[in-house]
């Protein structure tokens, strides 16, 4: 039985995977150099990263036909660490995510960040679309009108190109082309060679070389944590879409299991952290890709290009790059929701919009995902601790029926008694409490109170329509508060 | 004649036009229809951020093709609802070719030439290449 699942997810359909993973391969290059060289790093990092983490999550991840790798996501999360303290502490905080991911796993986080709301994934997906594109900008100071050419050459090839044949990635002819144009015209552009060294061997096994210490920790923890959260983040709604596209399910937890297990082996090996890529996943299932094999297949073939076409790689202009990473920008952007942003819900929408404006300040992607998750958290008490009282008199028995609408909890109840009216004339007062729930002991203690002014006037109280679990509540913790007790 | 009769929609007033047909034609031939809605990788992807849960998604979906399916609601009609995953064109050729369908029902879109050019007809690629009659609805 095992043995046949796994024959499946590895063989159940290997000409479709070993198409797709070349094409995602190409399409996976000058991302992984355009990442590296976004966090600051040599271009081999992000290659030997977009490597490893093809390769093992193809062993050990939950979601078949999707692909992992170097993402803009998590190399905007290390710029200030490479910047600050330099490669080797990359390496060190790319094996502690892995680590912080696997206890995610282990202990079923993955469950958790469904508390995540939709808002804020929007959010989430419009920073990182800014981030990526801003990035670029660097690229552009100092350069003449040959670079700005270049750049719109390969954004033109990108979106025209398939048109004629989707067979051939269109981002890989438009950097073949614009690099061509490049050497041949003798065009004097920067190229990724000038960003930094790009060695044509496979990686090695290495131990971070920084001290082992309590204070190297504490500079890396911070980093750690906010990469393995962003990574989960990215990996999850990644599983989520291919699962939709797929029509088929899969194993989140094993998922995060999965990408820890990847990170920490791209640490070792001197990777850069990532985690799953939409873009890059979409194109593997458009391209006929569905099982394990296909991210083999991508990382391997990746490594292989590396090796025998290296020293054309480092002639790539980093126009054509740049280019790239636009495209990449706009793709990410989610544009449905400029264009509704005035037909969501208000509260949606300021989620949404204070997602990006922290992430743009903050330069943190994390730090903009916990405003967020915080600030809806706010906006959610707020909009269910609105309660509605509404009354009825009884002439006849001299009684007043208050019926409660709402959810009764701490943020609800301040202003909660003040909707009873305590000085009526009259012998008995019912709180119809059918469309009501009570949470908490505030909202025990709330109905204590209320009843305690009533009987100061010497008006009974009684309660109606309460639901089980209120009742249980009610009986367990109700007149703790109050002499009589009820 | 036509027995099971293919409608492909995607929730817009052109296909509610094409449902109308299909359901005449259905009626002649006593038939029955399957309504057929592709979710191509953008709409996967936006409609997965933008929703909660699988369950959601699939509301949604039904929702936007509702107009059709009230429409075979008035009539007696068996019909059925698939939701396929891809792009549009080749979904559709593939669903039809692996099952046995007697005709297909599809709304052309009416794009000018220049449309047509960059975003390519879906009606004309499944006209090209089904194995079964086509009825293109202008």
């Amino acid at each position: 039985m095992i043995l046949q699942k796994m024959k499946q997810e590895w063989f159940g359909n290997v000409r479709g995977d070993v198409l797709a993973g070349i094409v995602v391969a190409l399409a996976l290059i000058p991302e992984a150099i355009a990442f590296s060289i976004i966090a600051g790093v040599d271009p081999m990092v992000g290659l030997y990263a977009a490597f490893c983490i093809a390769v093992v999550i193809a062993f050990v991840g939950g979601r078949p036909g999707m692909i992992s790798g170097a993402t803009g996501a998590m190399a905007l999360l290390m710029v200030n660490l490479v910047a600050d303290y330099g490669l080797q502490y990359l390496l060190a905080a790319t094996i502690l995510t892995g680590i912080i991911q696997i206890l995610f796993g282990v202990f079923k986080l993955a469950k958790v960040m469904k508390f995540v709301p939709r808002s804020v994934m929007v959010g989430f997906v419009n920073a990182l679309a800014i981030m990526i594109l801003t990035a670029q900008f660097q690229h552009f100071v100092g350069e003449t009108w040959v670079m700005y050419a270049l750049v719109g050459l390969t954004l033109a090839i990108i979106y025209l190109f398939p048109r004629i044949t989707k067979a051939v990635p269109s981002t890989l002819v438009a950097i073949i082309v614009v690099t061509a144009i490049a050497i041949y015209g003798n065009l004097n552009v920067g190229t990724v060679g000038d960003m930094g060294e790009l060695t044509q061997q496979l990686p090695v096994f290495l131990i971070p070389s920084i001290p082992f210490t309590w204070e190297t920790l504490m500079i890396i923890f911070p980093y750690s944590l906010s990469m393995a959260i962003v990574g989960l983040l990215e990996t999850l709604l990644t599983a989520s879409i291919v699962d939709d596209m797929t029509d088929t399910e899969s194993n989140k937890n094993k998922e995060s299991r999965g990408q820890g297990i990847a990170n920490i082996v791209t640490g070792f090996f001197g990777g850069m952290a990532g985690c799953a890529m939409i873009g890059q996943s979409v194109i593997n299932v458009k391209s006929g890709g569905s099982r394990r094999l296909s991210a083999l297949v991508a990382g391997v073939c990746l490594m292989f290009l590396i090796i025998v076409l290296g020293g054309l790689v480092v002639q790539i202009p980093m126009a054509a790059l740049a280019g790239v990473m636009i495209m990449v920008s706009i793709s990410t952007f989610d544009w449905s929701s400029v264009k509704n942003l005035n037909k969501l819900p208000k509260t949606d929408a300021a989620v949404m919009v204070t997602t990006v404006g922290i992430v743009l300040i903050t330069h943190n992607l994390s730090i903009g995902v916990l405003a967020g998750v915080l600030l809806s958290a706010i906006f959610f008490a707020a909009k269910i601790s609105n309660i509605h009282v509404s009354e009825e008199l009884v002439l006849r028995e001299q009684k007043k029926i208050y019926r409660v609408e709402g959810q009764l909890f701490f943020a609800s109840v301040s202003d909660f008694p003040g909707k009873f009216n305590f000085t009526d004339s009259v012998d008995k007062v019912e709180i119809d409490l059918t469309h009501a729930h009570l949470w908490d002991d505030s909202a025990i203690g709330a109905l204590d109170k209320i009843e305690m002014k009533f009987e100061e006037n010497n008006i009974k109280v009684t309660y109606s329509g309460l639901n089980d679990e209120s009742h249980h509540l009610k009986k367990r913790i109700g007149g703790l508060s109050k002499a009589s007790g009820h | 004649m036509f027995k099971r009769i293919l409608l492909a929609t995607d929730g817009s007033k052109h296909s509610a036009r094409s449902a109308n047909h299909a359901i005449q034609l259905a009626e002649q031939f006593s038939g029955t229809i399957d309504v057929v809605y592709v979710v191509d990788e953008q709409t996967s992807k936006s409609d997965v951020l933008h929703n909660d849960s699988k369950y959601e998604i699939e509301r949604k979906r039904k929702e936007k093709i509702q107009p059709v399916l009230d429409q075979l609601e008035t009539t007696t009609i068996d019909y059925k609802v698939r939701i396929l995953h891809g792009e549009p064109g080749p979904a559709i050729v593939e669903f039809v070719n692996t099952n046995d369908f007697d005709c297909v029902v599809i709304g052309s879109r009416g794009l000018n030439n220049l449309q047509t050019m960059i975003l390519g007809s879906v009606s004309h690629k499944v006209a090209k290449r089904v194995d079964c009659p086509v009825l293109i609805v202008k």
